[in-house]
């Protein structure tokens, strides 16, 4: 199970477990924490939701993905769901390779990847309000209905 | 039937989760209109769709038992 939507705290070291191979030189571990600040607006606390089903899918596509990129590759990546309060965990990308150049270089593959075809959506609770957040830059959209070919 | 699923802000605009609608036979777009006419959804037009867990096009045709999920902009991460 390297590619997993969970409700509960992710162990870290269950993450590293995961991708631990004779062949690698080097593991990287990106997590995604709850950041309090946003252009000066002060978060209390998020949800997340997401199509579970479907993002399983996404995180194992985007395993295969870095696999044909940079072979002899390990992925796994989990992304918690529920409440998150400030400084919680959101999500873990682990990667293995041979050699360290390319477990960064995956790993930030995963994380934008995320960011692009992941069925995960947040909500920011503020002290004056709330709302879902879309794409945050707002650069993204999908007039056919779907994400072109270059974005998958 | 088809089984529709909501997220985000359209689960809370439509109130629902999941819901059952006689679709088969209609395209993705032909759905969307006729949903965002029944809901009142703003912004339909940035939202993706899925069919059976898979990024689907507006010209896709449904078929019974289609699980379709419309997927607004992400921001997992």
């Amino acid at each position: 199970m390297n590619f997993q939507i969970t409700k509960d705290p992710i162990d870290m070291n269950e993450m590293m477990d995961k991708v631990t191979s004779r062949n690698a030189g080097a593991v990287t571990l990106f997590v995604g924490t709850v950041r309090e600040l946003t252009k000066n607006k002060k978060t209390l606390y998020l949800i997340y939701e997401a199509y579970e089903a479907m993002a399983v899918k996404k995180l194992a596509q985007i395993g295969d993905e870095i696999q044909l990129k940079w072979p002899e590759t390990k992925v796994a990546i989990t992304h918690r769901v529920g409440k998150l309060e400030i400084t919680d965990v959101a999500v873990v990308i682990a990667v293995s390779t041979p050699h360290r150049n390319d477990a960064y270089e995956a790993n930030r593959y995963a994380i934008e990847r995320i960011k692009e075809i992941v069925p995960i959506w947040k909500k920011e609770h503020w002290e004056d309000g709330q709302e879902w957040v879309g794409n945050q830059l707002e650069t993204v959209a999908y007039p056919s209905g779907k994400p072109e070919e270059s974005d998958l | 039937m088809i089984q529709v699923h909501y997220f985000a802000h359209l689960r809370e605009v439509s109130g629902l989760e999941v819901e059952n609608l006689e679709a088969a036979g209609k395209t993705i777009a032909e759905l969307k209109e006729m949903l965002s006419k029944k809901y009142h959804l703003a912004g339909f037009d940035t939202v993706m769709t899925a069919v059976n867990e898979e990024f689907a096009d507006e010209e896709t045709v449904l078929q019974e038992g289609d699980h379709v999920a419309f997927i607004p902009p992400v921001s997992g991460g």
